[in-house]
């Protein structure tokens, strides 16, 4: 697993990217109550605004942390948003991403690294 | 956060209490103030919708007016500053007010009450120095103005407020909806900001740490932050003054006609004589031009302050004032102004989210039914 200083994992899964937010950030964030997702087959660029999520107290933005192709969104956030809080890293991954070179992965933080950033 | 800015923020005499509670501490008109606790927005709201919640509002301002000249040239002074009935209430009793300006504005809203030899104000944290300085210039021949800021105030609310703090004030079951009573050192007035039956207790400062862990203690309740407060309210259709009123908002716009009582409007025993009454009395008779209105988005997202509010054919009407998202519905709910000929339930707007024009009706207040003890 990756983590952008953003908040955002991201795990490869054969030749995607699947990205979600991190523990830390869905307690910040607290009770999620809405979610609106890109729409498959979206070519996106590093730094664009490509989700929303509104919890109960602010509404914030996940960016595309990385040059990529929307391949897959998970739909059943749409539906139950609490889902960011209960299971944020499992069942509450927010999009697939198909890159062209998986090896620019490897510039962000690992684990401890996070761990690191967020004291 | 600089250092400057930080040592204006006052901490409140409970803050340790707060912190050891779990609270995320933000500041708030001036002070750090609990905005949640470790449940989290929603489950401090859902719990004081469904057993008991407990808020530390000591930011707010109390004031006491004590007469110089007698009670009557007091109420009627205060008259002067409000569109309401002061003279009217009754000891023992607790009625909601408004100081309007010259142009029918509201400078702030409040409570105030009867308590025999003298009036108890508790005023809005943002505005209680400019509200005690509007006293001090208008009041000050008939009355001396007490700005207090030795004492804490909580509020305990929900369906189970009554049972927990009649262990601790047996006399408070007696009270109804609106009701003051002053048992030994707590000041309590049946009333909240929630929509739920509850108290407001106002207790010396140094004696708080004691009341709220008293309260705090009992099963039913938990402490609940600013957050979970605003979403009560929200869902209870009660105004938060700065966002739903202003200076430029009008009491009948506000939908507050209610607390304008017959005796000051034309026709009662003491008509006009209050600031903007010429813009306000006229707004009763003839009707504003827009009106504050419940909101229901039909989507997911919330609508928050400030989202813009067009007829669907994109001609602009107005804007929300407060919005979010309400735990006890289960939905976005907002509160914003539309004129008058959009304001019926039912009616067909459209917000600008992001962007994008998402369709919101025209909801009735309150979203979510009250249960005052009346």
């Amino acid at each position: 697993m990756k983590y952008t200083k953003d908040h955002e994992w991201l795990r490869v899964e054969g030749d995607l990217v699947v990205v979600g937010i991190t523990e830390h950030a869905a307690t910040a964030l607290g009770d999620v109550v809405f979610v609106e997702l890109p729409e498959v087959e979206t070519m996106v660029a590093e730094g664009d605004e490509i989700c929303v999520i509104e919890s109960v107290k602010a509404a914030s933005d996940i960016l595309a942390p990385v040059d990529g192709e929307i391949v897959e969104i998970n739909d059943k956030l749409v539906d139950n948003p609490g889902l960011v809080n209960t299971d944020p890293t499992g069942a509450a991954w927010f999009f697939k991403l198909r890159l062209d070179d998986l090896a620019v992965l490897d510039a962000f933080m690992d684990e401890d690294e996070y761990a690191d950033m967020i004291g | 956060m600089g250092a400057a800015l930080a040592d204006q923020i006052e901490r409140l005499g409970l803050n340790d209490l707060h912190e050891s509670l779990g609270a995320k501490m933000v500041p708030f008109a001036g002070y750090l103030m609990p905005i949640q606790y470790a449940a989290g927005v929603m489950k401090e709201h859902l719990h004081t919708r469904s057993a008991a919640g407990l808020f530390d509002v000591s930011h707010m301002g109390q004031v006491v007016l004590r007469p110089k000249a007698g009670m009557e040239a007091l109420c009627l002074a205060l008259e002067a500053l409000m569109p309401v009935d002061v003279l009217g209430l009754a000891a023992g009793r607790q009625r909601y007010g408004l100081f309007t300006n010259e142009t029918g504005g509201i400078l702030d809203d409040l409570m105030f009450a009867n308590r025999e030899d003298h009036l108890f104000l508790v005023v809005n944290a943002a505005c209680k120095q400019a509200d005690v300085a509007h006293l001090r210039l208008h009041l000050s021949h008939v009355s001396q103005i007490e700005f207090i800021q030795d004492r804490a105030l909580l509020a305990l609310q929900g369906p189970k407020a009554e049972m927990v703090l009649e262990r601790l004030i047996p006399q408070v079951r007696t009270l109804r909806f609106m009701d003051v009573g002053v048992f030994g050192e707590a000041w309590v007035s049946r009333s909240g900001y929630t929509g739920e039956d509850g108290f407001e207790i106002s207790l010396p400062q140094s004696r708080a740490s004691y009341w709220a862990e008293q309260l705090i203690q009992a099963p039913e309740v938990l402490p609940i932050g600013l957050g979970a407060r605003d979403s009560l309210r929200l869902e209870a259709g009660l105004c938060l003054y700065g966002h739903d009123l202003t200076e430029h908002t009008s009491p009948v716009e506000a939908g507050l006609s209610w607390a304008l009582q017959k005796s000051r409007r034309e026709g009662g025993a003491r008509p006009a004589g209050f600031p903007g009454h010429e813009r306000i009395l006229n707004e009763i008779t003839r009707g504003p031009e827009r009106m504050r209105v419940g909101l229901r988005p039909e989507g997911r997202a919330p609508m928050r302050e400030g989202t813009l509010l067009f007829h669907p054919d994109g001609t602009p009407l107005g804007e929300v004032t407060s919005g979010g998202f309400g735990p006890s519905e289960g939905a976005p709910l907002a509160m914003g102004y539309v004129p008058v000929a959009f304001s019926a339930p039912g009616t067909l707007l459209m917000g600008e989210v992001r962007g994008k024009h998402l369709p919101v009706a025209v909801a009735p207040l309150p979203f979510h039914p009250t249960h005052y003890k009346r």
